[in-house]
């Protein structure tokens, strides 16, 4: 077909004139899962059932520290496909991740399940969904006016959402739904049971803890994403995304719709990066409005440009990386006090800024950028 | 005798692209030279290269000593001026700041002020527009704008490039004229590349004739401007 | 009517704030075409800077200077080692390295100095005056601080060789090298300056929103905002739109204020200042890239 050819044009365009983004150029074989990913898979798979074996390595708060790690990589896998794949730089993607978040945490709290579907509690992984479509539709809608922005003026913009975001959340309209400054307390999902299905047989429910289940019900979202982007990127409309970031005005000569393009890509991304903040509402079974500033954003941007920008299993990194900062933060600041002789603490924000400046002198590419170079370097 | 300006084996890049493919000429004390050739033949890369504003690969020299490696503005401060391409012109400043920003560099005031006399002497327009924002100015005004700001630097060497482009003919052959007087008044040494093969042979004493970023004929003005077979092959006429 | 005419007035004075930022954002964004996001952090750890001087025995107005000089090779020095080597990288770079910079500041500023709310003194006289006790002191003062800065630089980039060189290297870097400026100095002063002018916004708004590492964040949002609005390419568009800002901020409020005490009704107030400021961002970005007074540049294939 036409298009696909003027696609591949536009990548061998992009390929031709290297230095404007170092991106490694994507893959275009057919579906040929590696046998490592295979491996990964299973472990990941198996994991969270050893923990009657070993519980001191497989605790519940492990598993809930790796289903965190993995709805960040998530979150951060959404802001690569707009920034990395798609050239739109976004400095407020924490106002996707909130949106996400509050959005599931509404419908968990507010609104009933009817009784003929079983009653209770809105049902947490139908609240993701819904939280998806709604993002997608604030990213679309986002996406539109940011048609006319790009670089700076486009980061600047998204800069100044993230900065409004915590304000509008506690609107007082809104306090209704959102509980306003002390937010929402929610249920942490349970493992399914079968008497939500049939009003009249026992209760049979998986023999996993909250922590277990909250595992494989991230792991199975991060999965689909995964794959959804993989095929996306894979594909015709990757390839028209990535000819957009690269060459804008080239990509449009050669007919590429570029702003449907943006506007759509907008949309996945806010999605993805909502459905990562409709996961955390549930695994942390709490939203409120502070936890969504503009510290949320910065993390996102370290997750993209750590883990490797225009890299989907870099985004992954990316994501762990920012947990591992974060909840290492207390052991950093004592690492720097005691052993490292600094007179002052040494915050997880100080090293976000730190680590930023450095990677743009080193390490562009992110980590993930860096291993595939370094391998490169190896095999020659 | 060394000449003033020395470029030998000169090789010029943007980018990964090679403009220059070893050129070398030069330009001696009080002397005009010329650089011929079609468009895309490279005389606009060879000025910019004598100033580094290319990255380069070869020899320039001047008054035998190597400027390849020295900045742009320390080039500059060394005795050249350069009349680029589209003429420069600080187009939201002001005719007067456009000429005061050319004498930044100088301290002794009063020789400043006599080359600004010296300046509306030869473009009496400009004492007119002094205030005037300078992209209000026409072609040719900001041509003369532009030829004035290199003569405040009180330049050795003045580089011009394509001095005549879209301006009317009558005003070009003023500004030719005011050249020659520039170079014998001023005693100011020209390298002029121009497409305007038959004004530029009239006005320079040495000819160099590129293509494709390679000099392929050189000599004396006379000589170049009576060869049929080099006019008609390379110069168009 | 009064209360009206109060809102007005601190409008103005958070306005000369906003301009002076807005004005120390458009310098570095007319000479590197870089927006500076770590401006308000920048002007933040500025005026701790100034406060940690005072508590060790200076006044007011010595470490006002000392800071304002110390921003200033601060600023040059950001741009000598931390932006040159990244002038020719892909803007997503320069735009991360900005974020990581406004990451280093606060997290800095909180760790030396703790992030619990300081005091911070005002220089000036406490009594109120003028038209009924209208105007505080503190709040004329700033405005009047703030002309004195504003028209100190107008005379130094309009009538001093140096000024002008740099107005050169910023509106066309190529023709300045060629009149031998040293144009990659003039960039590295630019910061500087801008560096100095947001000491001096920090240092003035610091006793009316009390010192603490997050204090700028607001009041850039506003300065963008401000920026924008004037033309974010002109100076003088730039220190206008922020007095604009400054004085719809507080009208907004007051006017949702109104709303709510005669009909009951809240739809805006002193809360969604923040989201006033980026209603006018958005809008502008879209509507007019290029503010009421300047243009934007058009992008050659």
């Amino acid at each position: 077909m036409a298009t696909t050819e003027t696609a591949d044009v536009a990548t061998a365009a992009a390929e031709a004139v290297p230095q404007e983004v170092a991106v490694p150029a994507p893959p275009a074989r057919g579906i040929t899962i590696k046998p490592w990913v295979w491996a990964v898979v299973a472990v990941a798979l198996v994991f969270p059932l050893l923990k009657s074996l070993v519980p001191d390595v497989v605790s519940d708060y492990r598993l809930f520290v790796i289903s965190t790690m993995m709805i960040a990589g998530i979150a951060v896998l959404g802001l690569n496909l707009l920034t990395g794949f798609n050239g739109q730089i976004s400095l407020g993607h924490g106002a996707f991740y909130a949106v996400g978040a509050y959005t599931a945490a509404v419908l968990m709290d507010k609104v009933m399940w009817p009784d003929f579907l079983g009653g209770g509690t809105f049902p947490y992984w139908l609240a993701v969904i819904i939280a998806a479509i709604v993002c997608f539709g604030v990213g679309y809608l986002f996406g539109l006016p940011a048609l006319k922005l790009e670089g700076h003026y486009l980061a600047l913009a998204t800069f100044a959402l993230a900065l409004a975001v915590p304000q509008f959340l506690k609107y007082k309209w809104l306090e209704g739904l959102t509980g306003g400054v002390q937010g929402i307390v929610l249920l942490k999902p349970q493992p399914p049971c079968l008497d939500h299905f049939f009003s009249s047989s026992p209760t049979m429910c998986l023999p996993l803890s909250e922590d277990q289940w909250l595992y494989y019900y991230v792991l199975i979202v991060m999965i689909a994403l995964y794959f959804i982007a993989f095929n996306i990127l894979r594909g015709r409309n990757g390839r028209a995304m990535m000819a957009i970031r690269d060459h804008h005005m080239a990509a449009d000569t050669m007919g590429i719709n570029s702003s449907q393009y943006k506007t759509v890509t907008f949309g996945i991304s806010a999605a993805y990066t909502g459905v990562a903040g409709a996961l955390s509402a549930s695994a942390i079974a709490f939203v409120a409005p502070d936890s969504f500033g503009f510290f949320l954003s910065i993390t996102l941007l370290i997750g993209l440009v750590v883990g490797g920008v225009a890299s989907l299993a870099g985004s992954i990194i990316g994501g762990v990386f920012t947990v591992i900062v974060q909840n290492s933060a207390q052991a950093l600041s004592n690492f720097a006090k005691n052993d490292l002789g600094l007179p002052f603490d040494l915050s997880a924000y100080a090293v976000y800024g730190i680590l930023l400046l450095i990677l743009m002198y080193v390490m562009p590419l992110g980590i993930a950028g860096g291993i595939i170079m370094a391998w490169r370097r190896l095999k020659r | 005798m060394t000449a003033l300006l020395e470029v030998k084996d000169l090789k010029a890049y943007y980018g990964q692209t090679q403009a220059l493919h070893g050129v070398s000429f030069a330009l001696e004390q009080g002397g005009i030279t010329t650089l011929l050739g079609a468009n895309g033949a490279g005389k606009t890369t060879t000025l910019r290269a004598i100033c580094n504003m290319v990255r380069t690969e070869g020899e320039v020299s001047f008054e035998g000593r190597s400027i390849r490696a020295n900045p742009t503005e320390s080039i500059v401060r060394l005795g050249f001026a350069h009349v680029p391409e589209g003429r420069g012109t600080f187009t939201t400043l002001s005719v007067d700041e456009n000429l005061r920003i050319a004498a930044y560099t100088r301290s002794d005031k009063a020789a400043v002020k006599r080359d600004l006399e010296m300046v509306f002497e030869y473009f009496p327009r400009l004492r007119e527009r002094m205030q005037q924002q300078a992209g209000t100015l026409s072609g040719g005004e900001q041509q003369m704008l532009a030829i004035s700001r290199a003569l405040m630097l009180s330049p050795r060497v003045m580089l011009l490039d394509e001095p005549s482009f879209g301006l009317a003919p009558l005003i070009v052959v003023d500004i030719f004229r005011i050249l020659r007087r520039i170079n014998s008044e001023s005693k100011c040494s020209l390298l002029l590349v121009e497409q305007n093969a038959a004004l530029a042979l009239e006005l320079a004493d040495n000819a160099y004739v590129l293509e494709t970023g390679r000099v392929v004929m050189s000599g004396p003005s006379e000589v170049v401007k009576n060869d049929e077979n080099i006019r008609k092959s390379y110069l168009g006429y | 009517m009064e209360q009206f005419l109060q809102q007005v007035v601190s409008g103005l004075a958070n306005g000369a704030i906003y301009a002076c930022v807005a004005l120390a954002l458009v310098m570095i964004f007319v000479s590197t075409d870089h927006i500076n996001f770590a401006q308000g952090e920048m002007a933040m750890f500025s005026t701790y800077i100034a406060w940690q001087l005072m508590q060790w025995g200076l006044g007011f107005w010595p470490a006002f200077f000392v800071a304002i000089a110390v921003s200033f090779v601060a600023g040059v020095t950001i741009e000598r080692v931390i932006l040159r080597p990244l002038h020719a990288a892909p803007v997503l770079s320069i735009v991360v390295v900005f974020i990581g910079l406004l990451a280093i500041c606060n997290s800095v500023a909180g760790t030396i100095w703790s992030y619990l709310i300081k005091e911070f003194p005002s220089p000036f006289p406490k009594e109120q005056f003028g038209l009924s006790g209208l105007v505080g002191a503190h709040q004329f003062g700033v405005v009047l601080v703030t002309l004195v800065v504003l028209l100190l630089l107008f005379g130094f980039f309009r009538f001093t060789p140096l000024g002008l060189a740099m107005r050169a290297a910023a509106q066309n870097p190529v023709s300045a090298r060629l009149a031998g400026v040293r144009v990659d100095w003039m960039l590295a002063l630019g910061w500087g300056l801008a560096a100095a002018v947001g000491a001096v916004a920090g240092t003035m708004v610091a006793h009316i929103v009390y010192l603490d590492p997050n204090m700028m964040a607001g009041i850039l949002l506003y300065a963008f905002a401000g920026a924008l609005l004037g033309g974010i390419s002109n100076p003088g568009g730039a220190v206008l739109g922020g007095f604009i800002v400054g004085v719809l901020e507080n009208l907004v409020a007051f006017v949702g204020n109104l709303i709510e005490k005669w009909t009951g009704v809240y739809i805006i107030g002193n809360g969604e200042k923040l989201t006033v400021a980026l209603i006018i961002v958005i809008t502008v970005l879209t509507v007019k890239p290029g503010g009421l007074f300047g243009r934007i540049a058009v992008k050659r294939v």
